[in-house]
C-alpha cells in the first residue's frame, strides 16, 4: 500500500488533455475491472461543445434521431432555460449501445472529467450490458444503426409526401408512445406449419374421442347471438386481443394506413421500446453509476492518483447530484433517483459488511456476508426500480431519508398520515414507494379489446381506471382524435373500475 | 480497449432544422404574439429579438396521463418532522395560497402558455413577413440591361473552369465498365504472380506454362488498358450556363426629415422610430437597396445614416427645399429609367406660410412622375389625433398634400401621435398590396 501511495497525481489543475484524459481513463478501467469486477461493453468517448449537447439533450438524447418538430420545441425549452441559468447543463449524457457512447462536454473541468468518465462509460455501462431489462428488450449492438435508418427513411418520406402529411403521423404516433411498448414478452406467432400440425392434432384428437352419442344430447336454440359472439371470439384470439401495445396494433391492423405510414409507427415504436427498460430503472441505473464513480473516485484518491484540490470538486459535484430536498423545501421535486439509487446501494454495502442487528433480521441472505460486490452485482442484473426497492430499502434508509406517506382521497377533505420512519411503517412506506415505481401502477392501462374489422370497424378501447383515478380529459381527447386519424374510423373508449368493473365513463370519437 | 473523440468541430446546429419546423407550425400563433408586442417596444430595441409567450393549442403533445385531481391516492415524501401515523391535514382550499405545491403554485394560464425566446433574425423576418414595397418591379421591361447566369443542365462545350467532376467521372466510369477496362488490382495481381514465379526461378513445364501464359496475359490487359483510357475527352461535360434577363429590382428610398426647430424632441423621436423601423425593414428584405437621407430645416442637405439619426440641428421650416434637394440627387444618381424609386417623409406639418403652393407643385410636376410611391406621415400632438381625423383638418402641410393625395394614387399619408402608432401606420403604408397587380 505504501509503495501506492507515493504515485504521481495523473493531472493537475483543472484544464484537459487528451493525454491526461487517455491516462485517467486507463486508472479508473484499472479500478472498475480489478477491484470492482464491473462488466462493460467497449467505451468510446466523444468530447462535444455546450452547443452539440443542447442539441443532443434536446433530441431524446440520442446522438441520431428522425427530425420532428417537438424536438425543436424541446431545444428552445431547454436552450431559454439554460441560457438564463436555470438549469445547468449535464456533465455527460451516455447511450445503451455497443460500443458504449458517452459524450463529454468540452467545458467539464479535469477532475469532472474523470468523475463523469467513472460514472457513464462504466457505471452506466455495466448497468446496460448486464440488466435484463436491456439484454431482454433492446438490441445495442443495433440501436444506432436502426436510428439512421430511421432518420433516412423519414427524411426520404417528408421528400416525397411532403412533411406535413409524415408530421401528422408522427404527432399521432407521438401522442400513443408510451402505449407503444410490450410490456411481457409473447409467445412467437406460429408458422403456417405449425399451425397446420396443430389443426391436424385436434382432428386427430377428435377421431380418437368420436363418440355419436355426443350427437343425440339436445343443444339450446339461441344460436344466433352466439354465433356472433363466437365470431367476435375468433376475431379477438385471431389479433392477439386485449393487445396493450397500441401502436403495435394500429400498425398492424388499421384499415386505412398505408406502408410507409406503417412502417413510421413502427420506427416510434422502436424508439418508445428502446427507452422502455431506462424508464423502469431510473432509480438503479443512477444509483449504480453513482456508487461507482464514488468508490472508484475514493480509489484513485487513497492511491494518490488525484491531488486534494480535484477530490474536492468531485465531492462537491458528488454531493450536489445526491442532494435530497425535505418535502416542505421549495426545491423539493419528488424524490432524487440519484439520491435513494446511491444511498440504498451504500447501505446494501453496510449491511454486507458490518450489519445491525435489525438488518440480521430483515436481510438474512445478505447481511454480514461480506461480498457487497457480489450483491451489488446481482441486484444490478436482475433488478427493476420497483422490485430493487421491494427487496432491498432498509429500515435504515427509511429512517435516514424520514419518509412518510400521505393519502389523498378527492372525498375527503384531510390528507392522512398512512405511515412513518417508524417500526409500524417500514414495510407499508416500502411497498408503497415501490409501487410508485411501477409504470403499470403509474401509467393507465389502456389496451385494445375489440375491433370489428369485418362489421363496423369501430375500435373498442378499454380503459381500467386504478383508485378511481380518472384520465385528464383535455389531453384524452386530443390523443383519441389522433388514434381516430390513424385508424381511419370510430374509436370508443370506456373506462372500467378495476374493483368494481362497474363502467366509469365512456367516450366515443366519430 | 477504448478510444476518445474529438467531435468538437462537428457541425452544431442540429437540431435548427427541428427548431425551424416547429416555428413553422407555431407560425400563426407567434405571428399575433409579435404584432401585439412589437407595439409596446423601446426604439433602442427595435431590432433585437424577444422573449414571447405562445399559447400551446398546436404545439401541445397530448398523451394519456391521469388526472391531477379525483380518486384515491398515495405518495411518499422525504423529510418527515412532526408528523406521526394517523395525522390529519387539512387540504389547501381551492385556488387559494401558493403552498400546495406545484400545481397551485403556477398559475391556471402558466399550463397553457409557452415561452421562448426568438432571435433577431426570427423576429424581424417574422415582423415584416407580409410587408413589401409597392410596384417594385417596372413594368416597363424594355429597359432591361442586366442579366444574369443560370445554371441550365450540361453541354459538351466549355470552358476548364466549367467541368462538371461528378458528371465527368460517372461517365468515364460507365464508358470503362462498358469496354471491359481491366482493372489495376487485377493488371498487378498478375505481375505479382510473375514475379514469385521469377524469383523462385521456373521450376517445371507446368510452371514454364504458366508464366507463358501469364506473360501474354498481362501483355492483353496492358494493351487494353492503353486503348482504353481512364479518361477519354468523350466523357467530359461542362456545366451549361444561360444568360437570363433580370427584371429591374435596383430600388432606392427618399428618406426626408424634417429637424426644425418646430420639431420638438418628441416629434423628432417619433419620426426617428419610424425611419428605423423603415431602415431595417429595407436593410432586411431588399438588400440591394439605396437609402438617401435628407433632412432639411430652412434648407435641405443630404446626410449619412448617423448624421441623420443621432445629429442635432434647428432652423426654420421650409419643405420645399428637401424636396428639390431629392429632385437633385435623384436627377444625378438614380435615373428614373433604371430605378424604383421610393420616398418617406416625416414632418411636424408646419410649414413656412408661402412654401405649401411650391410642394404641391414639384410633387405634381417633378416627383410623383418619378415614384413608385410617397409616403407621408404627420407627427402631431396626442391630444389633437382626434380633431384631425377628419377629412380636411391637418396642419399646413397636410392640407396642401391632401391636394396631391386625391390626385396620385401611389401617394399615401398617415397621423402618428404616439410610439405604438408607429408600427400600425408602418404596417398600413406598406402591407403587401395583393389585389394590386
Amino acid at each position: 500500500m505504501t509503495a501506492t501511495m507515493t504515485k504521481k497525481p495523473l493531472f493537475d489543475g483543472r484544464e484537459w488533455t487528451f493525454d491526461t484524459l487517455s491516462r485517467t481513463y486507463d486508472a479508473i478501467e484499472e479500478i472498475a475491472v480489478n477491484e470492482l469486477g464491473l462488466d462493460t461493453y467497449p467505451n468510446q468517448l466523444e468530447i462535444i461543445s455546450a452547443e452539440q449537447m443542447l442539441d443532443a439533450h434536446s433530441s431524446a438524447g440520442m446522438p441520431l434521431m428522425y427530425p420532428h418538430w417537438s424536438f425543436g420545441k424541446h431545444f428552445v425549452q431547454e436552450e431559454k432555460a439554460y441560457r438564463k441559468g436555470y438549469s445547468g447543463l449535464a456533465y455527460e449524457i451516455v447511450i445503451n449501445s455497443n460500443p458504449c457512447i458517452s459524450y463529454n462536454m468540452e467545458q467539464n473541468s479535469m477532475p469532472i472529467q474523470t468523475l463523469v468518465m467513472a460514472h457513464a462509460a462504466f457505471g452506466h455501462n455495466h448497468f446496460f450490458k448486464n440488466n435484463y431489462l436491456f439484454r431482454q428488450w433492446t438490441d445495442a449492438g443495433s440501436a444506432l444503426d436502426y436510428l439512421e435508418y430511421a432518420k433516412k427513411f423519414v427524411a426520404k418520406c417528408e421528400e416525397e409526401r411532403g412533411s406535413p402529411a409524415v408530421e401528422a403521423i408522427l404527432d399521432a404516433a407521438h401522442a400513443l408512445m408510451d402505449h407503444g411498448v410490450s410490456r411481457y414478452p409473447r409467445p412467437q406467432k406460429p408458422t403456417e406449419r405449425e399451425k397446420r400440425e396443430r389443426d391436424e392434432e385436434i382432428r386427430n384428437y377428435r377421431a380418437r374421442t368420436f363418440n355419436d352419442l355426443w350427437r343425440t344430447v339436445p343443444v339450446k336454440k339461441d344460436k344466433d347471438e352466439k354465433k356472433e359472439s363466437a365470431e367476435a371470439i375468433r376475431q379477438a384470439i385471431e389479433m392477439n386481443l386485449p393487445e396493450e401495445n397500441l401502436v403495435y396494433f394500429i400498425e398492424t391492423y388499421s384499415p386505412v394506413l398505408e406502408d410507409w405510414q406503417r412502417e413510421l409507427l413502427s420506427i416510434v415504436r422502436y424508439v418508445a421500446q428502446y427507452f422502455y427498460p431506462q424508464r423502469q430503472t431510473k432509480v438503479m441505473n443512477e444509483g449504480c453509476a453513482t456508487f461507482v464513480h464514488h468508490y472508484i473516485v475514493n480509489a484513485m484518491y487513497d492511491r494518490g492518483l488525484i491531488t486534494e484540490g480535484a477530490m474536492l470538486e468531485i465531492l462537491h459535484s458528488h454531493s450536489s447530484v445526491v442532494f435530497q430536498a425535505d418535502f416542505d423545501d421549495p426545491r423539493y421535486s419528488g424524490l432524487n433517483p440519484y439520491a435513494l439509487g446511491f444511498g440504498m446501494m451504500q447501505d446494501i454495502k453496510r449491511i454486507c459488511t458490518d450489519p445491525k442487528p435489525e438488518d440480521q433480521e430483515w436481510f438474512k441472505d445478505i447481511a454480514g456476508c461480506g461480498d457487497w460486490r457480489g450483491v451489488l452485482k446481482e441486484a444490478w442484473a436482475n433488478y427493476r426500480d420497483e422490485s430493487f426497492i421491494k427487496q432491498y430499502l432498509s429500515p435504515n434508509m427509511i429512517r435516514s431519508m424520514r419518509l412518510f406517506s400521505l393519502a389523498d382521497d378527492a372525498n375527503e377533505r384531510h390528507y392522512t398520515v398512512t405511515s412513518i420512519h417508524d417500526e409500524r411503517g417500514y414495510r407499508g412506506l416500502r411497498e408503497r414507494l415501490a409501487r410508485s415505481y411501477e409504470i403499470g401502477v403509474v401509467e393507465p392501462d389502456i389496451q385494445v379489446v375489440g375491433a370489428d374489422l369485418r362489421g363496423d370497424r369501430t375500435l373498442r378501447l378499454q380503459h381500467t381506471v386504478r383508485n378511481r383515478i380518472p384520465l385528464s380529459e383535455r389531453s384524452r381527447d386530443e390523443v383519441l382524435k389522433h388514434l381516430r386519424q390513424l385508424w381511419g374510423y370510430d374509436i370508443s373508449l370506456v373506462g372500467v373500475d378495476r374493483e368494481t368493473e362497474k363502467k366509469v365513463y365512456e367516450t366515443r370519437v366519430s | 480497449m477504448h478510444h476518445f473523440i474529438d467531435r468538437r468541430l462537428n457541425p452544431k446546429d442540429k437540431n435548427l432544422g427541428n427548431r425551424q419546423r416547429f416555428m413553422r407550425r407555431a407560425r400563426a400563433q407567434i405571428k399575433k404574439v409579435v404584432n401585439d408586442s412589437i407595439k409596446n417596444r423601446k426604439i433602442s430595441n427595435a431590432d433585437e429579438g424577444e422573449t414571447i409567450s405562445i399559447p400551446t393549442k398546436g404545439i401541445a403533445e397530448p398523451r394519456f396521463v391521469p388526472s391531477p385531481n379525483g380518486g384515491h391516492r398515495e405518495r411518499v415524501f422525504t423529510g418527515n418532522k412532526q408528523f406521526s401515523t394517523g395525522d390529519k391535514i387539512q387540504k389547501p382550499t381551492q385556488g387559494g395560497g401558493g403552498d400546495g405545491g406545484k400545481q397551485a403554485a403556477d398559475q391556471g394560464e402558466g399550463e397553457d402558455a409557452f415561452t421562448f425566446a426568438l432571435s433577431r433574425e426570427e423576429f424581424l423576418d417574422i415582423y415584416f413577413e407580409d410587408l413589401e414595397l409597392p410596384d417594385l418591379v417596372k413594368k416597363d421591361f424594355k429597359e432591361i440591361k442586366s442579366f444574369q447566369y443560370k445554371r441550365a443542365g450540361y453541354s459538351l462545350t466549355g470552358t476548364p473552369n466549367q467541368i462538371s467532376v461528378r458528371r465527368t467521372i460517372r461517365n468515364s466510369f460507365g464508358r470503362r465498365i462498358a469496354l471491359g477496362r481491366p482493372k489495376l488490382e487485377k493488371v498487378e495481381a498478375i505481375e505479382r504472380e510473375i514475379a514469385e514465379i521469377e524469383a523462385e526461378g521456373p521450376q517445371s513445364e507446368r510452371q514454364y506454362l504458366r508464366l507463358e501464359a501469364l506473360r501474354s496475359e498481362l501483355d492483353r490487359l496492358t494493351r487494353l488498358r492503353k486503348g482504353i483510357p481512364y479518361l477519354d475527352p468523350i466523357d467530359i461535360r461542362y456545366r451549361r450556363l444561360e444568360k437570363a434577363p433580370k427584371p429591374n429590382t435596383k430600388a432606392v428610398m427618399f428618406c426626408l426629415m424634417d429637424v426644425s426647430g418646430s420639431m420638438g424632441e418628441r416629434e423628432k423621436d417619433l419620426a426617428k422610430r419610424f425611419f428605423i423601423l423603415l431602415h431595417l425593414f429595407l436593410k432586411r428584405r431588399y438588400d440591394q437597396t439605396d437609402i438617401v437621407f435628407i433632412r432639411h430645416t430652412h434648407e435641405a442637405s443630404e446626410v449619412d445614416e448617423d448624421t441623420f439619426f443621432y445629429s442635432r440641428e434647428s432652423g426654420g421650416t421650409v419643405v420645399s427645399t428637401a424636396l428639390t434637394e431629392m429632385i437633385k440627387v435623384a436627377r444625378e444618381r438614380y435615373p428614373v429609367d433604371s430605378w424604383n424609386i421610393y420616398a418617406a417623409q416625416a414632418s411636424d406639418g408646419d410649414n413656412f406660410p408661402d412654401d405649401g403652393e411650391k410642394c404641391i407643385r414639384l410633387l405634381n410636376t417633378d416627383i410623383m412622375p418619378l415614384c413608385q410611391y410617397f409616403a407621408y406621415v404627420e407627427i402631431v400632438d396626442e391630444r389633437e389625433l382626434d380633431m384631425f381625423q377628419a377629412p380636411g383638418a391637418g396642419a399646413e402641410l397636410w392640407q396642401a398634400y391632401n391636394a396631391v393625395r386625391e390626385r396620385w394614387a401611389n401617394f399615401e399619408m398617415k397621423h402618428i401621435a404616439q410610439p405604438s402608432d408607429i408600427y400600425p401606420v408602418f404596417r398600413e403604408l406598406f402591407a403587401k398590396q395583393v389585389a394590386a397587380g
